[in-house]
């Protein structure tokens, strides 16, 4: 586990020691903020627990464009600047640096999500948030925010150009997430995987009415797991290539 | 000991090598000698486990490279041509937290990051981002990440290229500091470089070890004429009479003229620079200097990087 935190740590320093972090987190800030404003609170009369479930469709949009903005350095930095060998010709296994790096980027999408926290609160104004439907909300980002972040990791492995791992990485979270479309016009039993497989409607949707299901849990942890062990595979093949 | 049998590495239909073999003892400072695309740099990844070998094996200390390489890279240290560094880390951070990840406790690389700095001269550098050092102090931070978790075998890929001339002598000093606590293995294209600071020579043409043993060694496999710079000031005209009626000697030809000082080159069939020092003194001239010329192991070096088939200069000329 050490190494695995210690090479969290220091892409967690390089976030927050760089503009990048920050840069990421005020621009979606904003944009979230101004979307909740414009879209759930101005638009007509809504119930409380209709407006929160909109907050969390939104931040699920935005925390996965932060995901894809985040981890699109991971890997590609690294090989661009040739220092990726500190970590190959370290006594650490593979897994351990795709784990590391993959862990300082989870760990800031719940940062951000953390800070979107204070627009469910302001519901409290005028309206009633129950406490189990904003932990299920956010137990679901957190869970998407696992699998996003996994998906831009296996992005940035796959090139060393950070702007390519960043549209490969949106492409990816945006084709999973738009799979609940082509499951609606594919025939028996493609429609049944497709809707599945997507990342937004059937397993997203129950945690943003404050449930949680535990195949949702499974699938966004086994999403995660794919996408790492992909990433190992890639990283491991290097060695050979 | 480090042992490398068979070393083969294929970039898809690209053999970068060809079943390379060689033993390197411990402690000794080892020059790792090829042209561009010899396989310097697929040899030395791989050594440093950066890259896994297509086939054949390397052991070090008796660890093997593929069946154990978490363990193996525990004991190399490696310094690429470009230092890989992180730069908004602090030079003493850098080092202390990449020797917490090659398994130091925190206190033992507290105190590891605290010796290289003294022995590299970084120590004034301690608090200073590693962005903001010059070409010369990222090379010596490079050496001091390879050091730093005290490796049997420490591999450095053109250490000195880059460097000013006083920061090559203090880097050749560096160097020759490591002799005896580490088996140290330099690639270089630098001859000179690698005659000053190397105990023994390896050198790779078309992916193989075409060569291998101490500089003197390596000389004699192509070299054994002898040649000498002789260096006299006055009646240089009675001077190269005198050399030439030596019997040692095989020809002299005027090299350069400088003011009264004329270098000759005189060619030896045998060795004879005491009779020449004789002659040149018995002939009225004054003797201003006499020394070997030392381009043996660069010709060495030129007969056997030779591509198989390819005209030798030697030969050529008429």
């Amino acid at each position: 586990m050490r190494p695995i935190w210690l090479i969290a740590r220091r892409e967690l320093a390089a976030y927050l020691k760089g503009m990048l972090g920050y840069v990421i987190f005020a621009v979606l800030l904003v944009l979230e903020g101004l979307m909740f404003n414009v879209w759930a609170l101005s638009s007509g009369e809504y119930r409380s627990a209709e407006v929160l479930g909109a907050f969390f469709t939104l931040t699920f949009g935005i925390s996965t464009a932060a995901a894809v903005l985040l981890t699109m350095r991971l890997f590609a930095e690294e090989e661009r600047d040739g220092t990726l060998v500190l970590l190959t010709t370290a006594p650490i296994s593979d897994w351990q640096i795709v784990l590391g790096k993959w862990l300082s980027a989870f760990v800031m999408v719940l940062l951000f999500d953390a800070m979107t926290l204070h627009m469910p609160l302001l519901i409290l104004v005028n309206g009633h948030v129950e406490p189990g439907h904003l932990a299920a909300g956010y137990l679901g980002l957190a869970l998407v925010g696992a699998a996003t972040t996994a998906l831009g990791t296996l992005a940035s492995a796959l090139t060393r150009y950070q702007v390519v791992a960043g549209v490969l990485g949106g492409a990816f979270c945006l084709g999973l997430t738009l799979m609940w479309m082509l499951g609606k016009v594919a025939d028996p039993p493609f429609d049944t995987i497709l809707s599945y497989i997507s990342l937004h409607n059937k397993h997203f949707m129950p945690f943003m009415r404050g449930s949680v299901h535990l195949r949702d849990v499974v699938y966004y942890a086994s999403l995660a797991f794919l996408a790492l062990l992909l990433t190992r595979q890639i990283v491991g093949a290097r060695r050979w290539r | 000991m480090i042992e490398v049998r068979g070393l083969t590495k294929f970039y898809g239909p690209v053999a970068a090598l060809r079943g390379m073999d060689l033993s390197i003892p411990e402690g000794e400072i080892v020059g790792f000698l090829g042209l561009n695309g010899a396989g310097k740099s697929t040899a030395l990844k791989i050594l440093a486990g950066h890259l896994l070998p297509t086939a054949g094996s390397v052991t070090v200390g008796g660890v093997d490279l593929v069946a154990q390489p978490e363990r193996l890279r525990a004991s190399i240290g490696f310094l690429p041509e470009q230092p890989p560094l992180y730069g908004e880390m602090q030079v003493a951070g850098f080092l202390q937290w990449l020797g917490e990840l090659r398994g130091l406790k925190r206190a033992v690389a507290r105190q590891r990051t605290a010796e290289v700095m003294a022995q590299t001269g970084l120590d004034r550098f301690a608090a200073r981002p590693v962005e903001t050092l010059s070409l010369g102090y990222r090379k010596r931070l490079g050496i001091a990440q390879a050091i730093l978790h005290s490796p049997r075998l420490v591999i450095l890929d053109e250490p000195i290229s880059g460097l000013d001339p006083v920061q090559i002598v203090q880097m050749r000093a560096l160097i020759r500091s490591l002799r005896g606590e580490h088996t140290v293995l330099i690639s270089s294209h630098i001859l000179p470089e690698v005659q000053e600071t190397c105990d023994q020579l390896l050198v790779l043409a078309e992916g193989r070890v075409v060569a291998h043993g101490t500089e003197e060694e390596l000389r004699a496999l192509v070299a054994p004429s002898l040649a000498l710079e002789v260096e006299v000031r006055g009646e240089s005209a009675a001077a190269i009479a005198a050399i030439e009626r030596l019997p040692e000697v095989h020809a002299v030809t005027e090299a350069r003229r400088r003011g009264e000082v004329v270098a000759l080159r005189v060619d030896l069939r045998r060795e004879g620079r005491d009779q020449v020092a004789r002659a040149v003194v018995e002939s009225g001239a004054s003797l201003w200097g006499l020394r070997p010329v030392d381009n043996a192991l660069e010709a060495a070096f030129m007969e056997m990087v030779r591509p198989q088939g390819a005209p030798n200069d030697r030969e050529a000329t008429p």
